[in-house]
């Protein structure tokens, strides 16, 4: 079953096309991964699930519901969460606190018993604490959670991130390049725990990644994009001696040579 | 003991559990952020289970079971499950790589591992082929492993619902198997097989009954007063022997609460958190304690620096006033109650020290001026000694007689004697049942009932044992000088920046030593320096790095005896580590192998050579090997040689 139709997507910036008739399903519980040189239009693709661009032609379905035209909240609270390129948290805040406000559009109580904070805002305080704690536990960032997030190496804040995301319960987890600038063993933690997100939550994820190594590891199924087109689809395997794969990415290794 | 009183471990349980049921805390684990308690009746009740679900999986009396992982309850509670059953823990060290395992795993025979996530299942899967015996791996975090469909590998709640399901039939069952258990005679049941890390060679199995381990701590706490309102942490590697003595038969003997923190990251805060009653550290915690104060202070304002001095320096006065038995005068006595309550005090309490009534440094020598230290702020820590071989702890320093340069007094019911070699002889019921499958090396070091130490030591004066260092350690220089490589080396690591050292000058012109930074501290000194590093290897060839411990080498120098001033050191390229077999899983130098490892290093201290150029291979956890090509500089310490001459 497919939990998200991709139908026939374009998307204009000016006069160029960042997407060009894009078609992609991705399967409820899978693991795809959405790969292509720079430029080929991996994030656009993300952003027009997420709802912070609105294609110009085509349809986008969670779950048998049109959110082609739904604003980034209301995406959300249909359970998509997503991580960024560039690291998207509260800096001045801690780690905690980034999490438990990873909760709000879970959160029911309006800002009266929020405010009196006993009863019912206090019994939901705690119920998410303790979720949060779960994703504490699961992430291994126990000895951080009272650190603020700005203090924290590079990759513990990615990882924070992806904590972030998770804190919104998503059925569908977007990220755009989790494992950018991080090191080989910091890239095989996160790898494990994303992996993990998937096999054991039941979580779909969508991942754009340039480490292929990475890739090819840990994915069900592969779309290759191209100049805003998708050129491959399929296994891993498939993928890799696909014709039109070596092209774009050997064709432009020739050209930037 | 009288033949009522239990004499086994699971007996010990079932007796705790009776006395104080669901109405006091056996074990609490931090999990997702909260202490979370198991009372006496909760623990004999997994244990119960456990130990069932293991006799349906074929467990049998005299069979081997392992834990690897973090303290964990439930690692705690399979090895009584296994007691319970007759059969016999075999507790390993959580960062072991493959290799190591395969060797104790197969050594002993191991039936069933009980991992605690999946990292460690994981090692021990990827030896499968290499263990004829395992039968069954449990594993207690099943986070990486909910879909693995591997029959060899079970949840440890699973097993437990076996065992529920097994002993519904069979009423009884796990008391009739306990009630067998039996500390027969001398000999007895073996409650435990402890593998040595051993500064050389393959670790070797210490086998030590359950009246070995009961009857020790018995004589020990004859001593040392504890109670049942204690609280302990539990944190040291439970492959450790002073770790079974605290977190196993201790607990099981006292009857307090031992508390697992929620990972090994989060020890110090947890530490702190809790504020443990009695506290057992091996050097290398004390050490990385008094690093922690030591670079505090360095990054505080000018006030609190004079603060810190002026208390030290106090503390000091009273030490040495206590040590040559005079009351301090009144003045003095004044300045240390101010001192405790602007520095003692506040610093005990960062440490998560605020509430300990004994604490212990065991396992290795600890520096004097460290021991000192602690000592001075107020706390009362003391030096024990004993070794795996001697269930842990048999010698201690009773209150009143705390020294920092002896271990104390025989706990009662324990002999020590030195032998006409100046070796340290051990006679007591601790001392362990022999080697398993090993009766060579057995009947190399037990004769009579003495166990023969390998440590060189004497009794001062006031028949307290002192210990001077392992006894094939010690030589003397090329002239006849005595040298005692660890007592230069404790001094090395007095200095914060200095995390390991292995000083080497037997049969040799004059003394030298290898020297291994602390990253942490160095590196924090490099960075208020503009120093830019990218790694250990990077930093360890420094300059500025260079001048600065040969500055720390020469201040150490004006404490030693002329002739065994350290003359060139060298700054390792790489840290000094367990896979590599350079240190052991407790943190001891493995003198002989480095030498070799080494050797044209070593070489070049004892001649003109200014740079060794050096090619390492590394070893990762998964087996995998590397290699890193630098050069180490070898650098002259001044004045040591118009000093020596």
């Amino acid at each position: 079953m497919a939990l998200l139709w991709i139908e026939d997507v374009v998307k204009d910036f000016g006069g160029v096309r960042a997407l060009d008739g894009v078609s992609l399903e991705v399967r409820e519980r899978e693991l795809l991964a959405v790969i292509g040189p720079n430029g080929a239009g991996k994030t656009t693709l993300l952003n027009g699930i997420s709802g912070v661009y609105h294609p110009h032609r085509g349809r986008i379905t969670l779950g048998g519901l049109d959110i082609t035209h739904f604003p980034p909240h209301r995406v959300a609270r249909l359970g998509v969460a997503r991580t960024f390129q560039n690291i998207a948290l509260f800096k001045g805040m801690t780690v905690l606190d980034n999490l438990m406000l990873g909760r709000h559009v879970r959160m029911r109580s309006g800002i009266f018993p929020s405010i009196a904070y006993w009863g019912l805002a206090q019994r939901e305080e705690v119920r998410h604490r303790e979720r949060v704690e779960e994703i504490i536990d699961f992430l291994k960032i126990q000895d951080i959670r009272k650190r603020v997030v700005g203090a924290l190496p590079y990759g513990l804040q990615k990882r924070v991130e992806l904590g972030r995301a998770l804190a919104l319960e998503p059925r569908l987890l977007l990220l755009d390049e989790p494992m950018t600038g991080m090191n080989q063993e910091e890239k095989e933690d996160m790898a494990r725990f994303v992996l993990d997100v998937s096999e054991e939550w039941g979580v779909t994820v969508v991942l754009i990644e340039h480490d292929m190594g990475v890739v090819m590891d840990i994915s069900d199924r592969v779309a290759v994009l191209d100049q805003g087109r998708k050129i491959a689809e399929g296994s891993p395997g498939e993928v890799r001696s696909d014709p039109a794969v070596i092209e774009a990415y050997l064709g432009a290794g020739k050209r930037r040579a | 003991m009288s033949a009522a009183e239990p004499d086994t471990l699971p007996k010990l349980l079932l007796h705790q559990a009776a006395r104080y049921g669901a109405r006091k805390v056996a074990i609490r684990e931090k999990d997702r952020g909260i202490w979370r308690p198991y009372t006496w009746a909760d623990a004999a009740e997994h244990v119960r289970a456990f130990a069932l679900g293991l006799a349906t999986l074929g467990f049998r009396r005299g069979d081997a079971l392992s834990v690897i992982g973090d303290n964990r309850p439930r690692l705690y509670w399979a090895q009584l499950a296994a007691q319970a059953l007759g059969g016999i823990p075999v507790p390993l060290f959580q960062d072991s790589i493959a290799r190591e395992l395969q060797y104790v795993l197969d050594h002993a025979e191991v039936k069933v591992v009980v991992a605690e996530d999946q990292e460690q299942v994981d090692k021990i899967r990827g030896l499968q082929g290499e263990l004829p015996h395992l039968r069954q791996i449990v594993f207690d975090d099943a986070r990486g492993l909910g879909g693995d469909r591997d029959p060899s590998l079970l949840a440890f709640e699973r097993v437990e619902a076996l065992g529920r399901e097994f002993g519904r039939a069979r009423p009884g069952y796990v008391e009739a198997e306990v009630a067998r258990g039996v500390a027969r005679g001398s000999a007895g049941d073996t409650a435990l097989i402890c593998y040595t890390s051993g500064t050389t060679g393959h670790p070797k199995g210490v086998m030590l009954s359950h009246r070995n381990l009961i009857a020790n701590l018995d004589a020990f706490l004859a001593v040392e007063r504890y109670r049942d309102t204690d609280e302990l942490l539990a944190y040291l590697p439970m492959a450790w022997i002073g770790e079974v003595i605290y977190s196993l038969v201790g607990q099981l003997l006292v009857g307090y609460t031992i508390n697992c923190p929620e990972a090994p990251e989060t020890v110090q805060r947890d530490l702190r958190e809790l504020g443990p009653t009695v506290l057992l550290a091996p050097p290398r915690i004390w050490e990385a304690m008094l690093t922690t104060v030591q670079v505090k202070i360095e990054d505080s304002d000018r006030v609190k620096r004079a603060l810190y001095r002026g208390a030290m320096a106090v503390a000091a006065r009273i030490l040495a006033r206590r040590a040559a038995g005079q009351r301090a005068p009144l003045g003095l006595r004044l300045l240390y109650a101010l001192g405790e309550v602007v520095a003692y005090g506040p610093i005990r309490d960062q440490l998560g020290l605020g509430r300990v009534r004994y604490a212990y440094t065991g396992g290795a020598a600890l520096g004097p001026e460290i021991f000192q230290f602690f000592r001075g702020i107020g706390l009362n820590l003391k030096q024990i000694y004993g070794l795996t071989e001697t269930s842990a702890a048999c010698v201690v320093q009773p209150d009143g007689e705390v020294k920092p340069e002896s271990v104390g007094r025989p706990a009662p019911g324990v002999e020590v004697r030195i032998s006409e070699r100046g070796e340290i002889l051990i006679r007591g019921p601790g001392v362990f049942q022999g080697y398993y499958k090993n009766e060579e090396a057995t009947r190399e070091v037990l004769e009579d009932g003495w166990f023969r130490t390998g440590d060189a030591g004497f009794f001062d004066p006031d028949g307290h044992l002192v210990v001077i260092d392992r006894a094939k350690d010690l030589g003397s220089l090329a002239d006849g000088t005595p040298f005692a490589p660890q007592f230069i080396e404790n001094k090395l690591k007095f200095s914060p920046y200095i995390r390991e050292a292995v000083a080497v000058g037997h049969g040799r012109p004059y003394v030298a030593a290898m020297i291994n930074i602390d990253l942490g501290t160095m590196g924090n000194w490099a960075e208020k320096r503009n120093l830019a590093y990218t790694s250990y290897m990077d930093l360890s060839h420094k300059p500025e790095v260079y001048a600065l411990v040969g500055e720390e080498v020469r201040r150490i120098n004006a404490g030693l005896p002329g002739p065994t001033r350290i003359r060139k050191f060298f700054i390792l390229h790489k840290e000094l580590d367990p896979d590599d077999a350079e240190i052991t899983r407790t943190r001891k130098v493995r003198r002989r192998f480095i030498a070799e490892k080494y050797a044209d290093l070593v070489e070049a201290l004892y001649s003109d050579q200014a740079s060794v150029p050096v090619a390492t291979t590394i070893t990762y956890e998964d087996g995998r090997q590397a290699t890193i090509h630098s050069a180490v500089r070898i650098q002259e310490v001044e004045g040591a040689l118009v000093a020596a001459a």
